[in-house]
């Protein structure tokens, strides 16, 4: 494993300054916006990476709180199948359940996302170890999500001329990104004791609220229409192409710095622990 | 309600703890306690400040749970599964000092699903007037006392787990409390107390239960083991 | 032997709202906070008639969400007085019915202050409501209650943590901002009345965000309190 490391880290090297090369030079430039939407190869991947990793902090969070009894871990088990077994027939049996703005096989890869990384989670990390995913998802993931929140209005205000807009993309985010940071600062402000089930419950708190962001916002710009930045619709296939080889390269770095911390919180741990067992050995007498 | 003849038949252990550790970061409360614990006894569980003894008591009554190690009560592994059948008193009250104790007991009655004929009845029991209006908060350290112990009697537990009930309590009324308790435990209660007055039980507890640094130390039936610094 | 939940759950709640009356401490000065927001909003945005229907819903919200924030951080004060929560832990009476009536007594707490401050509000900006005004109760009641599950929630978390007092609205913002943009939303919509919309789907919305997290806190309340 140690070798590992280095290699992965020269490798993500390599990759990112690749996909820097490929977003900077080899684009072809945007027809309106110029030089300037190049930003956009750095804004949409860390969107995506910040989702993914709070994804994984929600699942981590659930199974540490249903991992604490085996009788609620399997109807836990139960359920993630039967949503994963949903998403992926529903959309297609009945398509007028599919949102406006949705497409049925990215809600069907959702799904099978969610029960792969349910029981990859389950499988390779113990309870006392989700935790510990858990805290550092949460933690590379605000550090994505700012990126995203501070390169979206460098973007926007050469192209459009405002700093910020309250469309559903950015919003969800800001949203997404102030539950998170109270989750970090739970995680430091409670007594180690409780600190695991407390976050957990508010990361659980979180991921129902994150729909419900989403539709407030969606509506509340039906009502009151404003700029959209960012840009919709069809993407020129090589765009896209350069835009991929960026998520690459940003999720081999978001692995890397995830997997440095979790070493890191584990041998903290490690640390607490033989600290606390030598305080159970030695005598007391000496604080008397 | 308890059979007398059981009071002092030798019973199997009700209580029982194995290797309990309970570690807040890097204090180490409780260093491996190991012991059992029968019916229709009263222990006095002495020892210096932060020995561990608070933390036992309520590892016990399931309001902690331990880092390490095993409790078993009446053949249960979670104390919160047989938690009608103790009783639990600390150094605050544990009551609202804005309601009378009647008011009080009322609303605890409530919690357990009893009668509220039992609150009066519970009341009288422990040497107080039910029918005092006055708020708890008012009450001399005695009375206060008192209630709480009432309260903890309210659902009539097997099992007492007191701690310092005795504290700032005048002598008089720590002695009658002292004798109120051997009556329970000669009607089948088991009672543990936790005290820095051990004289008060000198002659009353079946046995004494000394701790030091997060362990148990000694088990003696009297006070004669004094541990030397 | 063991009592109905529901039992439990009217005698917490009776228990409390007999112990406010008695006090009155807390809902004395709540009120007088109450009437202090509502002047101090009133001086810092004095618009015309026009313009005050377009922005009111935004601001009676806010000062109820301040004026609650201060009401929630009491909602264990006097259970961690003498330790009375342990009484509870210590007891089979189920998590949930503890919940429930301190969630219910809250409402019942801030719904009074919503209830005080609201005329001072319509006299400071001389509102008229040119909607239809029967649908701001239903806004009121789902999105009191909004406010209120969630805050007796984190209110329990925040026992547990240093700060207390902070890291409720810490917690409670965040979690709360659909909830808010819909209260805000619907109240705006009814307020100004145009007949080309609709608060209805902002008042679904709510509904659907109450039964979601009271649904989330009921599940999570017995974990929390269980907590260490």
């Amino acid at each position: 494993m140690k070798k590992a490391f280095p290699i992965l880290g020269l490798l993500t090297a390599g990759l990112l300054s690749y996909a820097l090369y490929e977003g900077l030079v080899v684009a072809p430039k945007e027809q309106t916006m110029g030089e300037v939407q190049r930003i956009f190869y750095y804004h949409v991947p860390s969107a995506w990476t910040a989702f993914l990793l709070f994804f994984i902090n929600f699942l981590a969070s659930v199974q540490y709180l249903v991992r604490r009894d085996p009788k609620t871990d399997k109807i836990a088990n139960w359920v993630v199948i039967t949503i994963g077994v949903l998403t992926c027939v529903a959309p297609y049996a009945i398509p007028s359940l599919v949102p406006a703005g949705a497409r049925a096989s990215s809600i069907a890869t959702t799904g099978v996302a969610l029960v792969g990384l349910y029981f990859l989670i389950k499988k390779f990390f113990s309870e006392q170890e989700t935790d510990m995913l858990a805290l550092t998802t949460a933690e590379v993931g605000v550090v994505f999500c700012t990126v995203v929140l501070v390169t979206g209005p460098l973007w926007a205000r050469p192209v459009w001329g405002i700093w910020w807009t309250w469309d559903v993309r950015l919003t969800s985010t800001l949203v997404l990104w102030l539950i998170y940071v109270s989750y970090l600062v739970l995680r430091r402000f409670s007594s180690s004791g409780q600190t695991p089930v407390l976050a957990a419950a508010l990361a659980v708190f979180g991921a129902l609220d994150v729909p419900l962001v989403y539709f407030s916002i969606w509506f509340f710009r039906t009502q009151h229409p404003q700029p959209v930045i960012g840009g919709g619709g069809s993407i020129d296939p090589r765009m896209l192409h350069v835009l991929l080889i960026n998520w690459l390269a940003f999720l081999c770095f978001a692995f890397l710095v995830c997997w440095s911390r979790y070493r890191l919180e584990r041998m903290k741990r490690e640390v607490e622990e033989t600290q606390a067992l030598e305080a159970l050995l030695e005598p007391r007498s000496a604080l008397r | 309600m308890n059979d007398p003849n059981a009071a002092h038949t030798e019973a199997e252990a009700i209580i029982a703890v194995a290797n309990l550790v309970k570690q807040f970061g890097r204090f180490a409360a409780l260093r491996g306690v190991s012991a059992s614990f029968h019916a229709s006894r009263m222990y006095g569980i002495l020892g210096d400040n932060g020995a561990g003894k608070t933390t036992l008591l309520r590892i016990l009554a399931g309001l902690v749970p331990p880092t390490r190690g095993e409790v078993t009560i009446l053949g249960k592994n979670n104390p919160r599964e047989v938690c009608r059948e103790f009783g639990y008193m600390a150094h605050p009250s544990l009551l609202y000092d804005e309601m009378s104790g009647m008011e009080n007991l009322r609303y605890f009655a409530c919690l357990y699903g009893l009668e509220d004929a039992r609150c009066a009845d519970i009341i009288a029991a422990v040497g107080l007037d039910p029918g005092l209006q006055r708020p708890v908060g008012q009450y001399s350290q005695g009375m206060r006392q008192r209630m709480s112990l009432a309260r903890a009697l309210l659902n009539d537990p097997k099992i007492l787990l007191l701690d310092e009930p005795f504290s700032n309590v005048d002598i008089r009324s720590a002695r009658e409390m002292v004798k109120l308790l051997a009556r329970m435990r000669n009607g089948g209660k088991t009672i543990f107390v936790v005290t820095h007055q051990a004289s008060l039980l000198d002659g009353t507890a079946d046995e004494f239960v000394w701790m030091d640094s997060g362990q148990i130390i000694n088990r003696t039936p009297d006070l004669k083991f004094m541990e030397t610094a | 032997m063991s009592a109905a939940p529901s039992g439990i759950t009217l005698a917490t709640l009776t228990k409390d709202v007999r112990l406010e009356w008695r006090s009155k401490d807390a809902i004395n000065s709540m009120l007088f906070f109450a009437l202090l927001v509502v002047v101090v909003f009133s001086f810092s945005f004095d618009p015309v008639a026009e313009e005050s229907r377009q922005i009111a819903g935004g601001l009676v919200w806010v000062a109820f969400l301040f004026a609650a924030v201060v009401a929630l951080n009491q909602t264990w004060a006097r259970e961690l007085r003498n330790q009375v929560l342990d009484a509870y832990r210590v007891s089979p009476a189920p998590a949930n019915s503890l919940f429930l009536a301190k969630a219910m007594g809250n409402f019942l707490f801030v719904g009074v202050l919503e209830a005080l401050m609201t005329p001072l509000f319509v006299v400071f900006y001389k509102l008229r409501v040119l909607g239809p005004a029967w649908q701001l109760l239903p806004v009121a009641i789902l999105g009191t209650w909004a406010i209120v599950v969630n805050g007796t929630f984190f209110a329990a978390m925040s026992l547990r943590t240093r700060s207390r007092e902070i890291m409720l609205p810490l917690l409670l913002f965040p979690i709360t901002i659909p909830a808010l943009l819909s209260m805000v939303e619907a109240t705006t919509t009814i307020l100004v009345g145009d007949p080309s919309t609709s608060a209805k789907f902002w008042i679904v919305l709510l509904a659907t965000y109450d039964v979601v997290f009271t649904t989330g806190c009921l599940a999570l309340f017995e974990t929390v309190l269980h907590a260490e």
